[in-house]
């Protein structure tokens, strides 16, 4: 099981390869449209990343929830317990 | 006694793609246009699906029409008579008939009667759908040549202030002839459903509704007609986050198993022609299959927009005329939609 801090770090490595944005700049409380100008496709295959990297589901309408970086480290780490 | 020898319908070893043709209708919608109806911009329509015109039909060029013109070029191409038609199969989910079907209709325009003919409904996966039942009919001894016909009238059924998927629609057709070969040109069909998803691409409402609405209409006479329900006609809707993560990543190992079932591997391929849905989709499918930089990827999405069952043989045809020397090569080619449905094959490019 990760910590916080990995399951930060980890998401910030999947954003990054994704948008080409610096990993230091996905921080708990960016939101992903309004910071981090991430759109709905990108943030889709970000997801399917993290299920991946993490070994979680994150169904569909649970997406819609994931507004900043703090919601998804937060429900990766609940997912993952 | 001794039971009579019933005679089965021969076999046949090898099939493949004789012959290709399609039809782009000519009023083209760019993104500005689009934008007259929703609020956006071209370059958020541009970097969210890769669009910039879509082709669209004008309102006396019906299904049938497109359909026709697509048939007799793929005919021509693959010096095949209308009369040589063993079977007819169209796929569309636009033409405005639930019956009868759009081809039988089209095979009498033809002058393909009495070959047999029916309708395919699996919205964008319709013309590898109808590629494995054609390949499989020629297989099976069922019929020599058969025509597939991808074609779509998309224009008819959106709304144009949908953000969902009406601003990513155009129409057109593609056809195929399909016959036997003496080697090798059409693999394994890889294809199958998922209804559980079937509400991810949907018609808005059903035409019962409208028959409903018209009924309360009348029922409401003497009262006030402005308080009768009224019904719409039904437009195309998507969950487009939901589709998105279906297509990429189910998509892709359906992709990598029609691969593997025809025995080849991606270096072999000289194209990919996915169905043409999104940029994006098309763009993350060939980093999940890992395809070598050889490998002509259609992009006909760019100017034709997503056109359902019309989209591989539109796309594939195109990829043909600027690169004619991939002819003979083998093609990857998946179709997946509304169903939701998949199927894939690798063919032999004709």
């Amino acid at each position: 099981m990760a910590s916080n801090e990995e399951i930060l770090a980890g998401l910030a490595e999947i954003v990054n390869e994704e948008t080409g944005l610096a990993p230091e700049s996905v921080e708990m409380d960016k939101s992903f449209t309004d910071d981090l100008d991430i759109d709905s496709i990108s943030m889709m295959t970000i997801v399917v990343n993290a299920e991946e990297k993490f070994g979680v589901r994150i169904p569909d309408e649970e997406v819609k929830n994931l507004k900043t970086v703090g919601d998804a480290v937060t429900f990766i780490s609940g997912a993952q317990a | 006694m001794n039971a009579p020898a019933l005679k089965q319908a021969p076999l046949r070893e090898h099939t493949r793609i004789h012959g290709i043709g399609v039809f782009r209708p000519d009023v083209i919608v760019t993104n500005e246009d689009i934008c007259q109806w929703i609020d956006s911009s071209d370059e958020w329509i541009r970097q969210r699906t890769g669009i910039v015109t879509r082709h669209r039909a004008d309102r006396n060029t019906s299904v049938i029409d497109m359909a026709e013109a697509a048939a007799r070029s793929a005919l021509e191409s693959a010096g095949i008579e209308a009369s040589q038609l063993g079977a007819v199969l169209v796929s569309t989910v636009t033409h405005p008939y639930a019956t009868p079907s759009a081809a039988a209709h089209l095979t009498d325009r033809l002058g393909a009667t009495p070959a047999p003919a029916y309708d395919i409904s699996a919205a964008c996966a319709g013309y590898c759908y109808g590629i494995a039942q054609a390949d499989a009919m020629v297989h099976a001894g069922t019929a020599e040549y058969v025509l597939v016909v991808g074609v779509e009238k998309l224009s008819d059924f959106i709304d144009n202030s949908d953000r969902t998927i009406s601003f990513l629609l155009g129409d057109g057709a593609g056809a195929v002839v399909i016959g036997p070969a003496g080697s090798a040109g059409i693999g394994p069909s890889v294809w199958g459903s998922d209804g559980s998803k079937h509400q991810a691409i949907r018609m808005s409402h059903s035409l019962l509704d409208i028959r409903d609405a018209e009924l309360a209409s009348v029922a409401a006479v003497g009262g006030s007609l402005d308080d009768a329900p009224k019904a719409s006609w039904p437009t195309m809707r998507q969950d487009g986050q939901t589709v998105f993560r279906w297509a990429v990543w189910e998509m892709a190992k359906v992709a990598q198993r029609a691969l593997d079932e025809a025995g080849v591997t991606a270096e072999d391929l000289v194209a990919f022609v996915p169905h043409q849905a999104n940029i994006r989709i098309i763009d993350e499918m060939v980093k999940q299959l890992k395809l070598p930089e050889h490998v002509e990827v259609a992009r006909d999405i760019v100017d034709a927009g997503n056109t359902s069952a019309a989209s591989i043989p539109l796309a594939m045809h195109r990829l043909l005329q600027e690169n004619p020397h991939l002819s003979g090569g083998l093609a990857l080619q998946i179709g997946f939609g509304a169903g939701l449905v998949f199927g894939a094959q690798v063919v032999v490019l004709p």
